[in-house]
């Protein structure tokens, strides 16, 4: 049966790269993001790829007003019902210490604002019997760095929410596949300079699909993360709170 | 923006200087050169000490008509994704160059061709619009407007930044190739099968180090697409490091060359290949130009007319007594087919062989060269890094024209390059 995508966040560079190799398999793809006349650009290349349709929607992570319409359209298209969730932003550290009141949007555009809409659209998928939900995260939110500790914290939420909806929605037979990317070339890491184990986000779209396909449940990538964050989480605290990595 | 060193495919020549990579051409102006993937071997896409745009996320497809098989895109996007993408839809672009790699903007802009030369022509003869920006200006051009065209085709990306084109794709039967492979015995043998194919699909390898009665001798392999079952792509290699100077020296080249040439049954054979492979050989090995090392190397490629092919046996003697060929060397006849003042193309045999870039390849290059102004025959500016202005243009008799509506756009010459600089190609004469 088609598959039906829906992709938050849609104008990131991951999403885009996403929503190629889900159109080239074929899928319905409901393109959910702020800037409508990018997403009407992602979907005229989408349809050429293969897309059985394309559907460009509104979504502010800070407007829920703007949820129900996404998850409305998707079920319209019928199918399998998924979610791939890129939204995020990532102001400097001290753009926040400078102005705390960005902290809020920080919040909502990486962990209230996606998981409300996720939460709308769990009885759904619940209802289904099956799907999928792809959660972006980060490696930034498995420990708090003196650098991005505010875009992390939000990270880390997400992580401990989509933790939850695993557990909630595994045993109806969805699948939720927690990604956890360092740092990709996109434009979001563009001004930052060479960064370590940097990757690309085709192959992270690549790392995704082998992770879906094998029903991973946290996937770090590039893979070396893994190992990376395991011993940076293991850093005693007093240790930690004196390094600046 | 950031400070980058980069270098053109080859290696040799290397520019260190900001490299702009914007996702959107809005709010871009022509203020500096447009660059793609660097598959050029030169220098054509360096600008040494100043500003370039990377427009390698310029990448989408913006409309596609199935049915007349029309193709809008941004031309960052890169023309093994297009064949990935469209074949298994039953289209191809028309012309696929030796890489997949290269990108739409700057297929146009070198005017490449491919395997189908001889039936199909140059790419820019399948393009029907072209938008550019101009300065602060985005303008749609056609072939009507017949100087701007001829002077944007093939012509180095100098007359504003190529941001969109149409392309008219050609029928594919599925995403397969079924492909003959025939050793040619010698020059003549191989010439002969050259001038009597009539496949769609038509390209010589060449072993660049025969010598003797073996002259010459090569496969000469012919495709035509066809549909089936599809093998699985092995995944892409990587050379994860500058080999050393050794790796291709001249009794290895000598015995991989040998082993490639008998890979082929005496009496040829015919096989189903992925069109990935077929059109783009090397492109499974990523990196591969590290196998020359730090130094790099440098790719001789040059047309000469068609009753000129004595003057080429001649310059293939030359390269093969000389030992400093390496594996990839590539003989084909084209067609007359050219869409640009600047087109590499015309009616007669090409030759390519790589070198690695040590002094002695520099002199047997510039000998090279010399033969080939004397057969009436011309560089491509894809692959050269060596050449000089004064040779340059005796081999291009449109040169003038093509530097005078580069003048007219781009009047303040933001848009030069490592390669225009070199070559002085934006002074008439």
């Amino acid at each position: 049966m088609t598959d039906t995508w829906i992709i938050l966040g849609a104008s990131s560079t991951i999403a885009k790269a996403f929503t190629r190799s889900v159109a080239e398999q074929g899928a319905n793809v409901v393109l959910a993001g702020r800037r409508m006349d990018d997403l009407q650009a992602t979907a005229a290349d989408a349809q050429a790829r293969g897309a059985a349709s394309t559907h460009p929607v509104m979504f502010d992570a800070r407007d829920p007003a703007t949820f129900q319409t996404i998850i409305d359209v998707a079920t319209a298209q019928g199918g399998t019902i998924n979610c791939a969730v890129f939204v995020g932003s990532m102001p400097a550290q001290d753009a926040i210490d400078a102005d705390p009141a960005i902290l809020d949007g920080v919040i909502a555009d990486s962990l209230t604002g996606p998981a409300r809409f996720l939460q709308m659209l769990a009885p759904v998928l619940q209802e289904n019997g099956k799907g999928s939900i792809v959660g972006v995260g980060s490696v930034a939110g498995d420990r708090g760095r003196v650098g991005n500790y505010v875009y992390g914290a939000a990270k880390a939420g997400f992580a401990t929410y989509l933790s939850g909806l695993r557990n909630a929605l595994g045993r109806h037979g969805v699948h939720v596949l927690t990604v956890k990317p360092g740092p990709v070339d996109t434009a979001m890491t563009e001004g930052l300079g060479p960064q370590p184990f940097m990757t690309t986000a085709d192959a992270v779209v690549a790392d995704i699909h082998k992770a879906l396909g094998k029903k991973r449940n946290t996937l770090y990538t590039k893979w070396i993360w893994w190992p990376v964050m395991t011993v940076i989480k293991l850093i005693p605290e007093p240790i930690f709170k004196k390094m600046s990595i | 923006m950031t400070k980058k060193s980069y270098t053109g495919w080859g290696r040799a020549l290397r520019a260190n200087g900001d490299l702009t990579r914007p996702d959107s051409t809005k709010n871009m102006t022509a203020n500096a050169p447009a660059i793609g993937n660097r598959r050029s071997y030169g220098d054509a896409a360096l600008n040494d000490a100043q500003n370039a745009i990377d427009m390698t996320r310029i990448d989408r497809i913006i409309s596609f008509d199935r049915d007349a098989g029309l193709l809008t895109v941004q031309t960052g996007i890169t023309l093994g994704e297009l064949a990935r993408v469209l074949a298994p839809q039953g289209w191809l672009p028309s012309v696929l160059p030796g890489t997949g790699f290269a990108t739409v903007g700057g297929a146009i802009a070198m005017d490449v061709h491919g395997k189908n030369h001889h039936h199909k022509g140059s790419f820019c003869e399948h393009v029907t619009d072209i938008t550019l920006i101009q300065g602060n200006e985005t303008r749609k051009i056609t072939p009507k407007n017949a100087g701007l065209w001829k002077a944007t085709c093939g012509g180095l990306g100098q007359t504003g930044i190529i941001t969109e084109a149409t392309l008219q794709l050609t029928p594919a039967k599925g995403d397969l190739m079924l492909v003959t492979e025939q050793r040619a015995v010698d020059w003549d043998h191989h010439i002969a099968l050259l001038d009597s194919s009539d496949a769609p699909y038509t390209v010589g390898w060449i072993d660049a180090t025969a010598t003797g009665t073996l002259l010459g001798r090569g496969i000469v392999e012919e495709g035509e697409t066809c549909r089936g079952l599809r093998p699985t792509l092995r995944g892409a290699k990587k050379i994860p490091f500058d080999a050393p100077h050794w790796a291709l020296s001249a009794p290895i080249v000598k015995a991989f060359n040998a082993a490639y040439y008998r890979r082929v049954p005496k009496s040829g054979r015919t096989v189903v290949r992925p069109i990935q492979d077929f059109f783009f050989p090397l492109d499974k090995i990523h990196d591969w130009n590290r196998l020359y090392g730090k130094r790099g190397f440098h790719q001789f490629q040059c047309v000469v007319p068609l009753d000129q092919s004595g003057a080429l046996r001649a310059m293939m003697e030359t390269i093969a007594g000389s030992g400093l060929a390496s594996p990839l060397a590539v003989l084909k006849r084209m067609g007359p087919g050219r869409a640009g003042y600047m087109s590499f193309p015309m009616e007669g045999y090409t030759l390519a062989v790589d070198f690695p870039n040590r002094p002695q390849a520099r002199d047997l290059i510039a000998r090279l060269e010399k033969a080939t102004v004397a057969a009436g025959g011309r560089l491509y500016l894809a692959k050269d890094a060596l050449s000089s202005g004064a040779a340059v243009k005796a081999m291009y008799p449109d040169h003038p024209k093509w530097a005078a509506v580069a003048a007219k756009a781009d009047p303040d010459g933001l848009l030069q390059t490592d390669m225009t600089r070199r070559l002085s190609l934006r002074t008439p004469t």
